[in-house]
C-alpha cells in the first residue's frame, strides 16, 4: 500500500542489507512504535496488558528459538529447560545475594547460554531427529536436576518467590508497569535479532542451515557457529525464563516443563521459520489460542454442553486445536503466517495495477 | 555385605521391563526403518490402542480376544489413513517438519483420547493371574512375562518379514532408495501405508500388555518418552536393536533406581535411560546396531 519500491534505486549492497528497506519504513516503524508505547498502555486496561504482557514474553522466546531452529536448522526440544535455568539462576542471585534485575536478568540469560552451548556440543556430530532427542535428553535431565537438587529449587516445593523488579527507585507491580519493562526488552530482542542476522554471524547461521558441510567448505567454522547459535538462542530462552518469572512474581519449574518447549516450536512453525516477524506472528497467535478457545467455550459451550462437560473440553480442545494447526500449517502453508502476510502485501504492492 | 538377590531381582525385572519397551520401539523403529519418517507419537499411537481395547472390553462387554481383534483391527486402520491424510504430504521435507508434525499429532491424540473415551483411568482386565511366579529366587510378574513373550514373537515374525517375504524385501528396498524402488515397479505409498499399518499393530499390543499393568488413561502415553533412549541406543533402523536397546534401558534404569532411588529421592527411573542416551549419542550415535550415515554434497 504505502510500502512501495516506486522510484527507489539502491545503489550500493549496504543501503540494500540496511534496517529500513524504504525509506518510508522509517516513518511505519515510528508509527508502530509510538501506538505500543503510548496509545497501547493508554487505551487498554489491566486484563487486555496483562495479555499483551504474556505476548511479549513469548516474542523474546520464539525470536530466541528461532535464531537456533529457523535460521540455523539445529532443531532443540529442550529449550523449556533452558528458560528455568534462566529463571532459577536469576531467582537465586536476586534472593540470596539481593541482585536487581539489571544485573540477574543477563545472568540469568548467561547461564542459560552456558548451558546451551554445552547441550549443543553433540550437534557437532549430530543432526536431525538425534538432535532432537539429545535436546530432548537435556530438557528431562535440567527438570529433574532442578527438582532434585534442593540448593538450586530453594526447597521441597522447588519455587522461589523473587522481589519485584524496580526500575529508578520504584517496584514494577501493576500490568501497566510491567507492560513497559518488558517492552523494552521486546524492542531489544527484536533489534538484536534484527542486526545479528544481517551480519557476517548471521550469514554464517543461514549458510549452515541451506548446507553445513558445503557451508565448512566455503570456510565456515560450523562447529563454533553451531555452539554461537545455541548460546545465543539459549541465552534469549534463558531472558524469557527470567522475564516470566519477574512477571508471575515467582521461579516455578512447572512452567517450564517439555510442553512449554513444544509450545514454542509451535509458535515458530505456525509464525514461519525463519523470520523474525513470523516469530511474533507466532507467539501472538499461541498465546491467544488458548485464551480465544476459553472465551469461546465460555460464551458459547454452554449452548451445547452442560457446564461441567465444558469444563472438561476446554484443556483437551485446546490440545486438539494447538496439535492440528502445527499439522495443517506444515502440510499447507509451511512457511507459516509470515507468508501469509507477505503474499498479502505482495498483492498490494502493485495494487491496483496488477501487471 | 552385597545382597544378590536384590541385585538379580533388579536385572530379570529389568529384562522384562525392557523387553515390553522393546515392544513399542519396535512400532517406530518400523516406521524409521521403511519410510524414513520419525514418530515421535508413538506413546500416544499405544494410548490409543488401550483405549480402544478397554473401551471394546468395558462398555461393549466384549471378551478380551474379541477386543483385542478390534483393537488391532482399529490400530491398522488407523495407521494407513493416518499415513495417508498426514505423512504422505510430508514426504520429501525437511526431517524438522516430520518430526513437528508428529509432536502435533502427539498433541492431538492426547486431546482426543480423554474427550472421546473420558478422563478417567480404565482397567483393562486380561485372564491373566497378578500373583507373582515364583522362579527360583526371582519373582516374575506374568503380564511382563507375557509381554516379553509378545515381544520376543514380533522380533521373530518381524525379522522373517523382512529377510525372506516378498513384502519384506520390498519395504526394505523402498527403504534404501525410494526413487530406485519406484522405477521397479513398487507401489511406494502403498507400503508407506502398511509400515504404518505394522506400527499400528504393534501399538495395539503394547497397548494392551501396558494398559493391563499400568491402566488405561493419558499417561499411558509417557510411556512412549521410553522409545528414544531405546531406539538411540540400539540403532534407529535396527529391529534387533530395538531388542537390545530395550533389555539395557530396562536393565539400567531399574539397577539404577533400586541403588540410587533411595539417595536421591527417586526420580533416577526417568533420569538414567537419558544419561545413557548421551553418553550413547557422543560415543556411537547411529547406535549399536544402526548403519552409520554417510553425507555427501
Amino acid at each position: 500500500m504505502i510500502h512501495r519500491e516506486c522510484g527507489v534505486a539502491k545503489t550500493s549492497y549496504a543501503a540494500d542489507m540496511a534496517l529500513y528497506p524504504l525509506p518510508i519504513a522509517r516513518k511505519s516503524v515510528t508509527a508502530i512504535a509510538l501506538l505500543f508505547a503510548l496509545v497501547v498502555p493508554l487505551a487498554l486496561d489491566q486484563y487486555y496488558l496483562s495479555i499483551l504482557n504474556l505476548i511479549f514474553i513469548a516474542i523474546v522466546g520464539a525470536i530466541g528459538l528461532n535464531i537456533l531452529v529457523g535460521y540455523t536448522g539445529q532443531i532443540s526440544v529442550g529449550h523449556g529447560a533452558f528458560m528455568s535455568v534462566g529463571a532459577y539462576t536469576a531467582a537465586n542471585f536476586a534472593v540470596r545475594l539481593g541482585f536487581p534485575f539489571w544485573l540477574s536478568l543477563p545472568l540469568g540469560g548467561a547461564m542459560a547460554a552456558l548451558v546451551g552451548a554445552i547441550v549443543g556440543i553433540p550437534s557437532l556430530r549430530i543432526k536431525g531427529l538425534y538432535l532432537a532427542i539429545a535436546t530432548l535428553a537435556a530438557q528431562f535431565m535440567i527438570e529433574w536436576m532442578i527438582n532434585h537438587l534442593t540448593w538450586i529449587s530453594g526447597g521441597i516445593q522447588a519455587s522461589i518467590e523473587v522481589p519485584r523488579p524496580t526500575a529508578f527507585g520504584h517496584a514494577i507491580a501493576s500490568q501497566r508497569e510491567m507492560y513497559f519493562f518488558l517492552l523494552v526488552f521486546v524492542v531489544l530482542a527484536i533489534v538484536a535479532a534484527l542486526n545479528l542476522m544481517r551480519s557476517r554471524i548471521g550469514r554464517a547461521f543461514i549458510a549452515i542451515r541451506d548446507h553445513d558441510i558445503a557451508a565448512q567448505i566455503i570456510g565456515i567454522d560450523v562447529f563454533r557457529y553451531k555452539l554461537l547459535a545455541f548460546a545465543i538462542s539459549s541465552f534469549y530462552a534463558g531472558v524469557t525464563g527470567v522475564l516470566y518469572t519477574y512477571y508471575l512474581g515467582i521461579a516455578n519449574y512447572e512452567q517450564f516443563q517439555i510442553g512449554v518447549s513444544i509450545e514454542y516450536l509451535a509458535m515458530i512453525i505456525i509464525g514461519g521459520l525463519g523470520s523474525i516477524l513470523g516469530s511474533i506472528f507466532g507467539a501472538v497467535f499461541i498465546t491467544l489460542l488458548p485464551i480465544a478457545i476459553r472465551w469461546a467455550m465460555e460464551s458459547f459451550g454452554g449452548l451445547l454442553f452442560s457446564q461441567q462437560a465444558v469444563l472438561n473440553l476446554i484443556p483437551n480442545l485446546r490440545l486438539i486445536l494447538f496439535g492440528l494447526l502445527i499439522i495443517v500449517f506444515l502440510v499447507v502453508e509451511p512457511e507459516g503466517l509470515n507468508r501469509l502476510w507477505r503474499n498479502i502485501r505482495n498483492y498490494f504492492r502493485v495494487w491496483p495495477f496488477a501487471y | 555385605m552385597f545382597d544378590w538377590q536384590f541385585f538379580l531381582l533388579l536385572i530379570s525385572n529389568g529384562i522384562l521391563l525392557g523387553l515390553m519397551y522393546s515392544l513399542i520401539a519396535l512400532g517406530f523403529v518400523l516406521v524409521y526403518k521403511a519410510t524414513d519418517a520419525i514418530n515421535f507419537a508413538q506413546g500416544e499411537f499405544v494410548m490409543i490402542g488401550g483405549f480402544v481395547v478397554a473401551v471394546a472390553m468395558a462398555a461393549h462387554g466384549a471378551p478380551w480376544w474379541a477386543a483385542a481383534g478390534i483393537g488391532l483391527a482399529a490400530m491398522i486402520g488407523f495407521g494407513f489413513g493416518l499415513e495417508r491424510a498426514m505423512l504422505r504430504p510430508l514426504i520429501g521435507r525437511p526431517v524438522v517438519a516430520v518430526i513437528m508434525a508428529t509432536i502435533g499429532l502427539a498433541a492431538v491424540l492426547r486431546g482426543l483420547g480423554p474427550l472421546v473415551w473420558g478422563a478417567e483411568t480404565r482397567a483393562l482386565p486380561l485372564p491373566i493371574s497378578d500373583e507373582p511366579l515364583v522362579l527360583g529366587p526371582l519373582l516374575v510378574s506374568p503380564i511382563q512375562l507375557v509381554g516379553a513373550t509378545v515381544s520376543l514373537l514380533f522380533l521373530a515374525g518381524f525379522g522373517w518379514f523382512f529377510l525372506r517375504s516378498r513384502k519384506g524385501i520390498a519395504m526394505r528396498a523402498v527403504a534404501d532408495d525410494q526413487q530406485v524402488a519406484m522405477a521397479l515397479g513398487i507401489n511406494v505409498e502403498r507400503y508407506f501405508g502398511i509400515a504404518w499399518a505394522m506400527a499400528g499393530v504393534v501399538s495395539a499390543l503394547g497397548g494392551i500388555v501396558w494398559g493391563n499393568l499400568l491402566g488405561v488413561d493419558v499417561h499411558l502415553a509417557l510411556v512412549g518418552f521410553k522409545v528414544f533412549p531405546v531406539v538411540i541406543l540400539g540403532g534407529l533402523d535396527s529391529i534387533p536393536g530395538a531388542i537390545v536397546g530395550g533389555l539395557i534401558v530396562g536393565v539400567v534404569e531399574n539397577v539404577a533406581a533400586g541403588y540410587v532411588d533411595p539417595l536421591v529421592g527417586g526420580g533416577t527411573k526417568d533420569f538414567a535411560p537419558y544419561l545413557l542416551m548421551i553418553v550413547a549419542l557422543m560415543f556411537r550415535p547411529y547406535g549399536i546396531f544402526g548403519k552409520p550415515i554417510i553425507e555427501r554434497i
